[in-house]
């Protein structure tokens, strides 16, 4: 456990804490990229390259501002009057904190769990490529799929409704 | 085909570009300092007063008849008439302004004061490098600094002056003629003055002389 | 004597690290080439912004800045010493922050805009040996961080509560994602004849000679239109005439940033130009060699004057087309990336896996050119078809 990673760590838990605890919904987005970035940080801690950038690249630089938008087009910028703790938070944490202390059981008891850690292989950027056009190559072309499927959806969603009304005389 | 045009125009600004290095004709702006481009017939920027002569106290053509003063829109203008009188062009003995102040941060150059003064002594000046460090003192024009030689109205506006000057000269006429006709009467009623009263002093010999004719001024 | 001179920076590095204790190193290195970086490209910038008013100047038959010289003489350097004054105007003027603001938001906007583009510079080759951080993903690492800009433009047309603010911030967003992607798809087509992410294996790939001539990817016919299509994107990305509808004066003001006065507004001002130098220099990077002579006989000029070289002769193509077109409107623009740009990137793509599979002679050359210009006439008059050009006929305004 190095410095850097206490103050990454640090960063990206704070900022995550601030997106669940500000009124304001652009604020809680804004800190919702730091914590992306935060996160970012620490997969470069560990050398993943590759998943550092593509998390900077789709959450930082394409769902941050897909979260902003979907903010601006939906509500006005008034921030919220009614406290963001609900008079019930005890009960959430309480469970939160037993669902948690499950979960860590189970994770650390698992028999799936490897007695000793591992080296972490080395995974240029050349060997995730192959690795992904080669024998992931089925699931990478389902999530393309996927995608252009909801694409296409989104598409016609968005088209005009009414096809006579604007082919009506208009220049 | 896509983006024919774009490298029609590219190549327009390009001719631009390099025209503008060989060819002075192209530059369409003037580098104003050093080179400056005349000014229109028409140009006027703020009024100054007009004076004949060498010296702008005596010289000057204002009567501080307050007319302009009196008509300024902005009420830029100040006078203090005189309380003595002294000659103008036509010899007549006239108010003059004692102070005569122009506030050209409030002056907006409609010209009336030009269109109304009936002695042709406020004209618009074409100087417009007036920028000051001080406000309040230098934008306040007094008349020391208003006054310019009729010389300088010619030179500015060639035509308009020479339509004062005959303005001016045919008032001067005009005064003359007046003048020399009421001498030229003087002399005839002295005359016949005379004759009466020699005709008199021939009739009534005893009778005293006639008293000094008052003088026409 | 010219290798000398090629490394000569990489050798005054060595040079001054030597004087520091060894423990001290790794810390000394990066910090020297960040304050390198923070020297040389502000100053380029600078003079940058005498050479965009002075062209534009004589593009329009002006004479442009030509009276500031050297301060206290009369020595006038046809007005090359523009910047000086114009920079001390810049950090002397008052700092505004509209009362509505949310302070600081709008105080961390300026600051979050130069931060990745400053990081864009780490991974981009200066010359030979001269690249910061020379990463196995460098070019996902240049778009990740570029994709960073995005959220600084929304944080300063939010922020500022003006309506003009955040029209031009909306519009900056929806224009940068759209042109992102047929940028980075024409990237993509190098990095699939390349083989790899890394710059330096991106040049050292066009650093060979044929007849005296480089291998430079725009050669090829993938690469010319992959060059063509990343500099169309690469002007939208850095909001540069004709795309320029983020800032567009005579409509929105100056975009996300009228609200921005002072040191802040030089920030945004640093900000979009260093962006557009990082753009370039990548641009530079994938299709023109980076820094490689284009003849062999010219090989002997040092690496650095070869990069920077280029960057000034693509900036000034970016000043001439600013100079000559007008500004898009925002249906023309979406229209352009999405019905033009996106599907000639992917034939773009599809052409140089067909350059790649194919035996090295001539015929590959009459297949791929005819396949992109054929694709680049029927995109062309497709995207064109629609418009119905003619005197515009106003519904309200008459």
């Amino acid at each position: 456990m190095t410095l850097a990673l206490i103050i990454t760590a640090l960063v990206t838990v704070l900022a995550a804490a601030t997106v669940m605890s500000l009124r304001n919904l652009v604020h809680c987005a804004l800190a919702m990229a730091v914590a992306f970035s935060g996160v970012a940080a620490l997969y470069l801690q560990l050398n993943a390259e590759f998943v550092g950038f593509a998390e900077i690249l789709v959450y930082v630089g394409a769902i941050a501002i897909l979260i902003v938008f979907a903010i601006l087009l939906t509500r006005s910028g008034e921030t919220p009057e009614k406290s963001v703790l609900t008079s019930g938070w005890l009960a959430g944490v309480a469970v939160s904190a037993m669902v948690f202390t499950l979960l860590g059981w189970a994770v650390l008891t698992s028999s799936a769990l490897p007695k000793e850690i591992a080296i972490a292989p080395a995974a240029p950027v050349k060997n995730i490529g192959d690795a992904l056009m080669s024998k992931f190559v089925l699931p990478l072309e389902i999530v393309g799929l996927v995608l252009t499927a909801a694409m296409i959806g989104a598409v016609i969603i968005a088209l005009k409704e009414d096809k006579k009304d604007n082919s009506g005389g208009q220049p | 085909m896509l983006g024919e045009q774009i490298i029609k125009g590219m190549a327009v600004t390009a001719r631009n570009f390099f025209g503008s290095y060989f060819s002075k004709n192209r530059l369409t702006t003037v580098q104003y300092p050093e080179e400056r481009l005349p000014q229109k017939g028409n140009t006027r920027q703020f009024p100054f007063l007009v004076y004949d002569g060498d010296d702008a106290e005596k010289g000057l053509r204002c009567v501080a008849c307050q007319i302009c003063e009196k008509e300024c829109p902005p009420k830029c203008i100040y006078i203090v008439k005189s309380k003595d009188k002294k000659p103008d062009y036509k010899g007549q003995p006239q108010i003059y302004p004692l102070t005569f102040d122009i506030d050209i941060s409030v002056c907006m150059s409609c010209q009336i004061c030009v269109e109304v003064c009936p002695f042709e002594s406020i004209k618009m000046n074409t100087e417009f490098e007036l920028s000051t460090a001080d406000r309040f003192g230098d934008l306040l024009l007094t008349k020391e600094k208003l006054a310019k030689p009729n010389s300088y109205y010619q030179k500015i506006h060639p035509a308009d002056a020479a339509e004062s000057d005959a303005v001016i000269a045919a008032e001067k006429a005009k005064a003359e003629a007046k003048a020399k006709a009421a001498a030229e009467a003087k002399v005839k009623a002295d005359a016949e003055a005379k004759a009466k009263a020699a005709a008199a002093a021939a009739a009534a010999p005893i009778a005293p002389p006639p008293a000094n004719p008052p003088t026409t001024t | 004597m010219f290798d000398q001179l090629d490394q000569i920076f990489v050798n005054a590095l060595h040079w001054l690290v030597g004087f520091v204790p060894e423990v001290l190193r790794p810390l000394v290195t990066p910090l020297i080439c960040i304050s390198f970086i923070l020297m040389v490209f502000p100053a380029f910038f600078s003079i940058i912004t005498i050479f965009e008013r002075k062209g534009i100047g004589r593009i329009q038959n002006r004479y442009g800045p030509n009276r500031v010289g050297i301060p206290f003489t009369k020595i006038r350097l046809a007005g090359f010493g523009q910047f000086l004054p114009d920079g001390l105007k810049m950090l002397t003027k008052e700092d505004i922050v509209p009362r509505a603001a949310d302070k600081l938001v709008h105080f961390l906007a300026p600051v979050v805009m130069l931060i990745p583009v400053l990081l864009s510079y780490s991974v981009l080759p200066f010359g030979k040996n001269m690249t910061l951080a020379d990463y196995d993903a460098g070019l996902l690492f240049f778009f990740a961080v570029g994709g960073a800009v995005e959220i600084a433009v929304f944080m300063a047309g939010w922020s500022s509560r003006n309506k003009y603010s955040l029209l031009g911030a909306m519009r900056a967003i929806a224009q940068m994602v759209s042109y992102e992607i047929p940028l980075i798809l024409s990237a993509v087509s190098v990095v699939m004849i390349v083989g790899s992410l890394k710059l330096t294996d991106i040049i050292a790939h066009q650093n060979h000679y044929t007849f005296g001539i480089a291998h430079w990817h725009v050669f090829t016919p993938w690469g010319f239109i992959g060059f063509v299509l990343f500099f169309i994107a690469s002007l939208a990305e850095s909001n540069r005439t004709p795309f320029d509808l983020p800032e567009a004066e005579s409509e929105i003001i100056a975009g996300y940033f009228t609200e921005y006065s002072g040191f802040k507004f030089a920030l945004f001002f640093l900000g979009e130009y260093l962006g557009m130098f990082a753009i370039i220099g990548l641009g530079i990077t994938l299709f023109l060699g980076g820094w490689t002579a284009p003849f062999s006989f010219l090989a002997w000029i040092p690496s650095w004057i070869w990069f920077f070289g280029k960057l000034t002769a693509i900036i000034f193509v970016f000043i001439w087309i600013r100079a000559t077109l007008p500004r898009l409107r925002m249906d023309q623009l979406m229209n352009f990336a999405w019905k033009f740009m996106l599907p000639l990137a992917l034939i773009n793509i599809l052409v140089a896996g067909i350059w790649h599979y194919m035996a090295a002679d001539w015929q590959r050359w009459l297949v791929c050119g005819a396949l992109i210009a054929g694709a680049y006439v029927l995109l062309g008059r497709g995207l064109m078809q629609n418009q119905k050009l003619g005197k515009r006929i106003y519904r309200y305004a008459e």
